[in-house]
């Protein structure tokens, strides 16, 4: 079991809300979502968004290593240890993607 | 026939359910919705990133357009029942006090369910014009 992969899901899943808050602004009108899109912006929230796009990407290469492990294949240690570092640089490459390509088309 | 060495009782062979008394469907749902996250989240990060800094008439015109409206509400729907899945084995490997279990599994779902209406109603309300 990985403790990465359940620290991302529980952070995720928190997470959810801030999604749910941001479309229910945006069906509730210009100021609202201005407002929203206002507190996404901001340092603390660009942080936020930051994280959850890391836990995502972390969550979501992590899994597939589940589904290796499904498949009753990857137990051995060296396997093990090269998809734990597999998951961590793909799912870092794949944020700053996502951060490289926010930035330059803000 | 069948010997006597299982622990398990007969009915409880039966009724397949475990410890946990979902038995493998739950496993088995929370592994279709992971793999249906995986393609839905790319989805999702695309739209997002396609949003940023969009004024707002730009942002729901995407919105809801109905294969993203589709798609987000698909995004929703799979993420809730997973995520209510997962949060579940969470809360079944730390709380084992009995009357505890319960309430965090009946606030787990209630917060799933919140959400994902939430959400769902957001989404609708962009589509048909509100
Ligand atoms: C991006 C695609 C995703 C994939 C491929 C994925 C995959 C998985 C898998 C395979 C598990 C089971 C792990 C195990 O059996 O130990 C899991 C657990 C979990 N997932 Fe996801 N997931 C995804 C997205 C999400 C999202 C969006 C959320 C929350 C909104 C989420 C929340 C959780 C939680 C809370 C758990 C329980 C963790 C645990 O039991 O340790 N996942 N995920």
């Amino acid at each position: 079991m990985s403790v990465a992969h359940r620290v991302t899901g529980t952070g995720l899943y928190l997470g959810t809300v801030l999604i749910a808050a941001w479309l229910v602004a945006a069906a509730s009108g210009p100021a609202a979502f201005d407002t929203a899109q206002w507190i996404a912006g901001s340092i603390l929230g660009r942080l936020v968004l930051f994280l959850y796009s890391f836990s995502l990407m972390h969550h979501m290469v992590g899994g597939l290593r589940h589904f290796v492990w499904d498949m009753g294949k990857g137990y051995e240690p060296q396997t093990r240890m090269a998809m734990a570092k597999f998951t961590l640089v793909i799912s870092a490459a794949l944020t700053i993607l996502i951060w490289v390509v926010v930035l330059a088309t803000r | 026939m069948q010997s006597n060495s299982s622990m398990r009782t007969p009915l409880g062979r039966v009724r397949g359910l475990g410890s946990a008394k979902s038995g493998t469907g739950h496993f088995w749902l929370q592994r279709l919705t992971a793999v249906a996250n995986l393609i839905l989240t790319v989805i999702f990060v695309f739209i997002v990133v396609a949003l940023v800094g969009k004024p707002y008439p730009a942002a729901i015109a995407l919105l809801s357009h109905p294969l993203v409206a589709i798609l987000m509400l698909l995004f929703i729907l799979s993420a809730c029942i997973h995520m209510r899945l997962g949060m579940q084995v969470i809360i079944e490997d730390y709380v084992h006090e009995e009357g505890m279990k319960i309430l965090a599994v009946m606030a787990n779902t209630f917060f799933a369910i919140a959400v994902g209406a939430a959400s769902v109603y957001a989404v609708l309300k962009l589509s048909f014009g509100g």
